[in-house]
This record gives C-alpha cells, structure tokens and sequence, in this order.
C-alpha cells in the first residue's frame, strides 16, 4: 500500500501528539527526580529541568537521617505486607464459600457484600465506630476493617466458579475436610488470580493515607510515608493562601544553615514514596487489564 | 467457614448504616447511639438553609461534570492514537508510558502539579512566558477561577491513559474486514476513524457516560483536598471536605452526618437509575 500525502500528514500529526503525550507525562517525573538530586540552594534560582545541574544527595541525607521518615517507611511496609496476606488469604476463603453450589447462603452472603459497593456509612458514624473499637491511634486500623473487601471477593470468585469440579470432588472422595481442600486444591489453583488481587492491594495500601490522616494523625509512630509527604504538600499549600506563612518561615527557617528546602525536599520524598509502585507497575499492567475485565463480569 | 467474615462485614458495614440515626439527634458522643436527643429533621433543616451547602453541591457537580467529559474525551483521543499506531513496540511503549501517572497516589500527583505550577520555577510558567503569553509568573494554585481548570486537567493527566484501555479493547474488537472494505473504496484515515472506529465504540461509549452519571455527586476528595489553599476554597471544597470540617474539625456530628446521608442517598439513586438505564440500552444495542 503506497503513502498518499494525506496519510503522511495524518502520521505526523498522530507521531506529533503521541510524543506531546509522552513528554506531558514523563516530564514532571523526570523534573521532580532532578530537583531531589540538585542542590536546594541552586534549585532556588530554578531552572533545573531534567537533569541535576548541581548535583547534591544532601536532600535524601537530611530525609533518611530523620527518624520519623524512616518509622514512617517501616510501617508503610508493614501495612502492606500485613494487609495483602490477611486480605488475600480472608478473600480467598469466603470466595471459594460463596462459590460452592451446596451452600444455601450463598446467595445472601454474596448480596451482602455486593450492597457495600454501593452504600457505606459515611465518614462520621465509621469514625465512632473505630473510636469505640479502640481502632483509633492503633495499627490494626491499616488491615482490619477491610480484610474483604466486595470486589475482590467477585473477582476471586469468579476465577473458582471458572476451575473445573472434578479436583475438588476427588479431593472429597480421599476424605479431605473442606478447610483442607480450600488450602491444597483451590489455592494453587487459584495463583494467578491471588497474584492479581495481592497487587490490586498492595498498590491500595502503600497509596492509601487518608486513614492515618482521619485515625492516626496524632501518632507519629503510626505514620506512613504517603502521610508524611501528604503533610509536606500541605505546609506548601500553607504556604501559597499565606494564611500560616509563619509556620512554612519556620520550617525553612528550622533548617536554615542545613542547605536544604521545603521545595527540593518534597522533591526527593516524592521520589521516594513513587519509587517502588514505578519500580514494578510495568510489570504488574497485564494483571490490572485482567482484572479490569473480570470485574466486569460482575455480579 | 464464612461465618466469622459475615460478622465482620456486619460489624464494619452495616453498623455504620445503623448510624446514619446519629443525623436525627443531636450526638453527643459522651453517650451512647440511643440515649440521644432526637431532633427529627432539625439538622436537615439547617443544611438546606445553608448557602454554603448549595456552594459545596455546586463545585461538586460542577467538577464531576469538568473531569467526565474532558477524561471521556482525551481517553478516547489516546485510544483512537494507539489504535492507530501499527509498530508493536511503540504501542506499548505509549501504553506503559501512559498508564504510569494512574499508579502513583494523588499525593505524589499533588506534589508534581505544585511542582508543575510553581511561580518560581514551575514549567508551565516558564514556557508561556518564553512565548510571551504571559509578562510575570501567575500564581495558578491561588486564583479561585483556575481551580476547576486545574481539578479537571490534572485529572486529564493522571487518567487518560488508564481510562483508555477500555476503548481500546472496544476498538479491537472491530472487524478488520470493515476497515478493508473501506481501503478498496478509498476512505481517507480521518473518514476511517470518523465513520468505522468511533461508531464502533459507541456501545461502551454510552454505558460508561450514563455508569458515570451515577457518580456525579462523588468529584473525588483527595485531588481537591491536596491542591487547595485557602485563596481558593469557595471554589474547591466537596462534600467529603465539608463533611470532615464539621463533623471532625468543629464537632457537629450530627449536622456532618447529615450532610452524608445526603450526599449517599442521593447517590445511591443516580446509580441505581444509571444502572438501570444502561441495562436497558444494554440489551437494545446487543440486538
């Protein structure tokens, strides 16, 4: 098939806005990684773009040498941790439940679930609630409210109903309990699936930061890094209204002498906090776009 | 093996719904859920009475609408892009490329459009000044007008890429031979896409618009809450914003969890009315 002018005005145009999308959404990364690794002090002149023009690692020093960063990144990790195995693991059992035939329930309990996707109590009753299971200033916050959470259990479910009976009937003809069947059969069976839900988690988790900001906020033991930068961007807005200009003087002004910004320490903290989700996002897409079209099937 | 999960659920889901009395009374939290005043729709009252209630309800759909229709089309603009694009290797290349802002937490996306944004340094004022456009830096981040701009572009930024996976696989599910019966009569690239591709995903098109309408009192929390500053709040403050500055900041329980059971009444109608619609459309388009 030979180019006619028209289709070469068409591919450049289309070659043309492809690239504009590219540099639009790689740009801000690659500034933000630049300014963590300049000096705060030549950052200020600006003009830094995507490459350090001073090159400097006093930024992550003064990060990793604050204490309250480095708990803050344990328990990042822990709340992802924790919560991917407890709501893999819980996920998996009420799923495989809901998707057995000879259970009367299972209709109603898949119901009950569903009705979450739809209503929640709303920010104030949720919060007394927590307050009276003594859920406030407490880790157990992170994993225990959502241990199952409605559209992962279809997607689980949906995968089981998909496994073919006969593994599951041998098993129980050997005698097997269903507890055992639900670990030696159905688990191994069900991999792929529990991978996709372990990711669709732990991407939530190490996100999520609202829950510390409403329960945990003032327990600077119990926070996590997307708080933390949270609390930095909200100094910066602070700063912008003018309305506490004093309090984003007296965050510079507490470092001033140590060669570091409010601005270039964002910078690197923002690095920080994105590193592992860019490090294994490409990797994990194929499991999102799956999962996508098994939530589709919903219901 | 379900039971403990059940007691859970109810424990975390359902109870919360039984406190949805709490916008009847008026709580006090020193004592317990039913030894409270009750007030009847006296907290009711004075939401509806509130100018600043309608504000909140105006930004909220106003900024539902702006991040629908500009994420709706720009994700159909990169699916019609990729769709177009025969290399393999740039195809996916684009689609990872473009996906990536979608994984980050709006915290980081936050902090890049500060970045973004900045009078001192940001990039979008150094290049429309570097074109003349402007004569000094704007401080976009503190004029009430820019907000829902700004709401609704980083939402653009952040999600078009994602939102258009779905469009995409509604495109490739296209029969080619369509596309060549156009070549043999000579359609032009733009006739393809104007008469073929975009018809084609008219289906998904329609579910996901009237899908969407059912969220339209949800414009999200997070972006607003982490772009906003006091200079702009009348323009960028929601309902989640509202419910948390009275309820947990001046302690007005009951008033805050009445402006909730609005927002999710409200809602669960629109989804339910959306959802059934689209049922409807559904099975008229499969036939």
């Amino acid at each position: 098939m030979k180019k006619t002018t028209d289709d070469i005005i068409f591919d450049t145009a289309k070659v043309f806005m492809l690239v504009f999308l590219i540099i639009v959404t790689l740009y801000p990364f690659l500034n933000i990684l630049a300014i963590s690794f300049n000096d705060a002090m030549d950052s200020i002149r600006g003009g830094v773009n995507i490459w350090p023009r001073k090159f400097s690692l006093m930024n992550y020093e003064k990060i990793f040498s604050n204490p309250n960063i480095g708990h803050a990144a344990i328990i990042s990790v822990l709340r992802t941790v924790i919560a991917v195995i407890t709501q893999v693991f819980c996920t998996a059992m009420v799923a495989y439940t809901i998707s057995r035939k000879e259970f009367v329930l299972r209709k109603f309990i898949t119901l009950l679930y569903v009705i979450t996707m739809y209503i929640d109590g709303g920010l104030i009753p949720t919060y007394f609630l927590m307050r009276s299971l003594h859920l406030v200033n407490s880790f157990h916050i992170y994993w225990v409210p959502g241990l199952v959470a409605a559209f992962n259990l279809l997607v689980i479910r949906t995968y089981i109903n998909g496994l073919s009976e006969s593994f599951i009937e041998s098993a129980k003809l050997e005698g097997a309990s269903d507890f055992t069947i639900f670990l030696k059969v159905i688990m191994p069976l069900c991999l792929p699936v529990l991978a996709t839900v372990a990711l669709f988690v732990a991407v939530w988790q190490w996100n999520f930061w609202f829950d510390t900001f409403i329960y945990n906020s003032s327990n600077i033991k119990l926070s996590t890094l997307q708080y933390e930068l949270m609390k930095k961007i909200q100094s910066a807005n602070a700063a912008v209204s003018g309305s506490s200009a004093s309090s984003a003087f007296a965050e510079a002004g507490g470092m001033s002498g140590s060669r570091v910004t409010p601005t270039s320490l964002r910078a690197a903290m923002t690095v920080v906090v994105s590193l592992p989700i860019i490090a294994v996002y490409p990797f994990l897409q194929k499991y999102f776009v799956t999962g996508l079209a098994i939530g589709g099937v919903k219901g | 093996m379900a039971l403990p999960f059940v007691i859970h659920l109810i424990i975390f889901r359902y109870i919360p719904i039984v406190g949805w009395v709490m916008a009847f009374q008026d709580y006090k939290p020193a004592r317990g859920l039913f030894a409270q005043k009750w007030v009847g729709f006296e907290q009711f009252r004075i939401l509806f009475s509130d100018l600043a209630f309608y504000r909140i309800l105006r930004n909220t759909l106003a900024m539902a609408a702006i991040k629908l229709v500009l994420g709706t089309v720009f994700s159909i603009l990169v699916a019609v892009l990729v769709n177009e694009t025969r290399s393999k290797f740039a195809r996916r290349s684009v689609q990872t490329i473009s996906y990536l802002p979608h994984f980050v937490s709006w915290v980081v996306a936050a902090n890049i459009f500060l970045n973004v944004l900045s009078p001192d340094s940001g990039i979008l004022n150094n290049i429309l000044m570097a074109f003349g456009i402007i004569k000094e830096p704007v401080l976009w981040l503190g004029v009430p007008e820019y907000f829902w701009h700004i709401i609704g572009w980083s939402h653009v930024w952040k999600e078009c890429g994602f939102g258009a996976i779905i469009y995409l696989s509604a495109m490739t599910a296209i029969d080619p031979q369509i596309y060549e019966a156009a070549d043999i009569d000579g359609a032009r690239r733009l006739q393809r896409i104007r008469y073929i591709t975009l018809p084609g995903i008219k289906a998904t098109f329609i579910i996901l618009l009237i899908m969407n309408i059912g969220h339209l009192l949800d414009a999200g929390f997070e972006q607003q809450y982490l772009l906003q500053n006091g200079l702009v709040q009348d323009y960028s403050e929601v309902f989640t914003i509202y419910i948390m500055k009275y309820g947990l900041k001046m302690m007005r329980y009951s008033y805050a969890a009445a402006a909730g059971i609005f927002k999710s009444v409200v809602s669960i109608i629109l989804i339910f009315s959306a959802n059934r619609l689209a049922a409807r459309l559904g099975e008229e388009t499969l036939v």
